[in-house]
């Protein structure tokens, strides 16, 4: 009899108490830095687009959402001519980001994407290309991994070690 | 009155305790909301109150369904009565001195009459759908009802003794000085408990009991015969309250405020502890629950009839 009238004077108390619901439109929460989001594709320090069209990020891809087209610069440089997600499929399980060798594929903390028709949930390249780095300021593959230039292969300059053998079992 | 006025107060009170129990739909979600720290439904028009049209319109705009197993005329039938019984209750309640529907003189038993036959409700929707959660959730109800049935009309003839009359109107009347909760206290907290049974509430949602049963004899329904079920119930609850205002909280009577202010302010408090009650408190197993309608309540409520009609017999009228 008494444990029910208590809690019954517990439960009334907590009209008072601070609501842990946040009205969203209205408030918004402070999302982590990592927060995985919206999907972006960023360019290198020199402005060019950091994507090599590997296809990594399209075979890590669970629900196989991501679909590009390469194509090669006249310089010899891969770019990816068509760059697809579906953001309808998309799980934001961050895969891509993993797998991408150039750290051109990266998710943002922005998750405000709802759409009244399905068809654009598909993001294409001129969607999801940024002019800025995202998460990696100053970081450029061709500079960490070499570039074969005219008369000279990777690693074959000064101060420079030969690339390694991905093949061969020897550290 | 002539015909015509008791229509027009028929049809005003027909609409008026729809919006009522509306509104306590509306006032359940947000109270609960609260008691566990969230706001509740807060975005349809203002403060969320237009929530409950929202449901409504999807409610009434889902299909007809029957389950091709079901018993059709006794599925279709359930629903109705459970509506039909407790808004034919309030036709006894006085809402103020002037304004009551109809002053039979036995306007207790009517409303008793009619409680009980809301269970007819809930054991033909259990045994109608055909399937075995709502059977399972029927025979509770039937159970249920069959031992709280009987104490909630005992700890009512406390009232009637010290009254001298059946009629609602006379008992209001009667409590011009006094409240009757002050002498029926006992008697008050047997009803109020037999009231939530009655209605078919947290603790007592047994028939319900969507932890164990999916959600009882309701369990095949869906759209507007759902929608009779959900309202139902909470014509049901504001029904008990009102009765809990009239029978021991003096109807509408009070000072400064008109009557049918006084009547609606008592009967929306009650609502208030029925719905506080609900969040509250956990439902008991179920020989717990038998247990102690027959072996607490029960002889509770005869002994406080024994010794009102004792006091009543040496008071000397």
């Amino acid at each position: 009899m008494w444990s029910i009238l208590r809690s019954i004077w517990i439960v009334l108390k907590r009209v008072f108490a601070p609501k842990v619901t946040v009205l969203y439109p209205e408030t918004k929460r402070r999302l982590p830095a990592r927060w995985r989001g919206r999907i972006v594709l960023t360019r290198d320090p020199d402005g060019e687009e950091r994507c090599v069209a590997c296809y990594l990020c399209a075979v890590a891809c669970p629900p196989s959402c991501i679909s590009l087209q390469a194509e090669t610069r006249e310089d010899g440089r891969r770019y990816p001519g068509v760059f697809r997600i579906n953001f309808s499929r998309c799980i934001f399980c961050g895969f891509c980001e993993e797998a991408c060798p150039t750290y051109a594929i990266q998710l943002t903390p922005d998750y405000e994407m709802s759409e009244y028709e399905r068809k654009n949930m598909v993001y294409e390249k001129e969607h999801l290309l940024i002019s800025g780095q995202g998460k990696y300021p100053g970081y450029n593959f061709y500079r960490a991994a070499g570039l074969a230039i005219k008369g000279k292969g990777k690693g074959e300059a000064e101060n420079e070690r030969p690339p390694v053998d991905v093949k061969g079992l020897l550290p | 009155m002539s015909g015509l006025a008791v229509l027009g107060l028929a049809v005003s009170l027909f609409f008026g305790v729809l919006l009522f129990a509306a509104l306590t739909i509306w006032a359940e979600r947000r109270l609960l909301g609260f008691y566990q720290e969230r706001y509740g439904p807060n975005r349809v028009g203002p403060l969320g109150l237009l929530q409950v049209i929202a449901d409504m319109v999807k409610i009434m705009t889902k299909e007809n369904w029957i389950p091709p197993f079901a018993d059709r005329p006794v599925f279709v039938l359930a629903p109705t009565i459970i509506i039909v019984t407790t808004l034919a209750s309030f036709a006894v309640i006085p809402l103020t001195p002037l304004v009551v529907m109809s002053d039979i003189n036995v306007g207790l038993l009517f409303f008793l009459g009619m409680s009980s036959l809301a269970v007819y409700s809930v054991a033909l929707a259990g045994w109608g759908s055909n399937s075995k959660f709502s059977l399972l959730g029927g025979v509770r109800a039937v159970g249920q009802m069959v031992s709280y049935e009987v104490f909630m009309g005992i700890s009512l003839l406390g009232v009637v003794l010290q009254t001298g009359s059946f009629s609602l109107v006379d008992i209001v009347r009667a409590q011009g000085r006094l409240w009757f909760v002050v002498p029926q206290f006992v008697g008050f907290v047997v009803f109020f408990i037999a009231g939530l049974a009655e209605t078919r509430r947290i603790p007592f949602d047994l028939p319900e009991a969507e932890n164990e049963l999916v959600a009882g004899y309701h369990t095949e329904y869906s759209g507007f015969k759902f929608a009779m079920f959900y309202l139902g119930e909470y014509v049901g609850v504001t029904l008990n309250s009102a009765m809990i205002a009239t029978l021991f909280f003096g109807g509408w009577q009070g000072p400064w405020l008109p009557p049918a202010a006084w009547f609606i302010l008592k009967t929306a408090f009650f609502v208030g502890v029925f719905i506080l009650i609900r969040g509250a408190l956990p439902r008991p197993r179920y020989d717990q629950l038998i247990a102690f309608g027959w072996k607490l309540m029960f002889p509770l409520a005869v002994l406080n009839l024994a010794v009102t009609g004792g006091i009543v017999l040496a008071s000397g009228h």
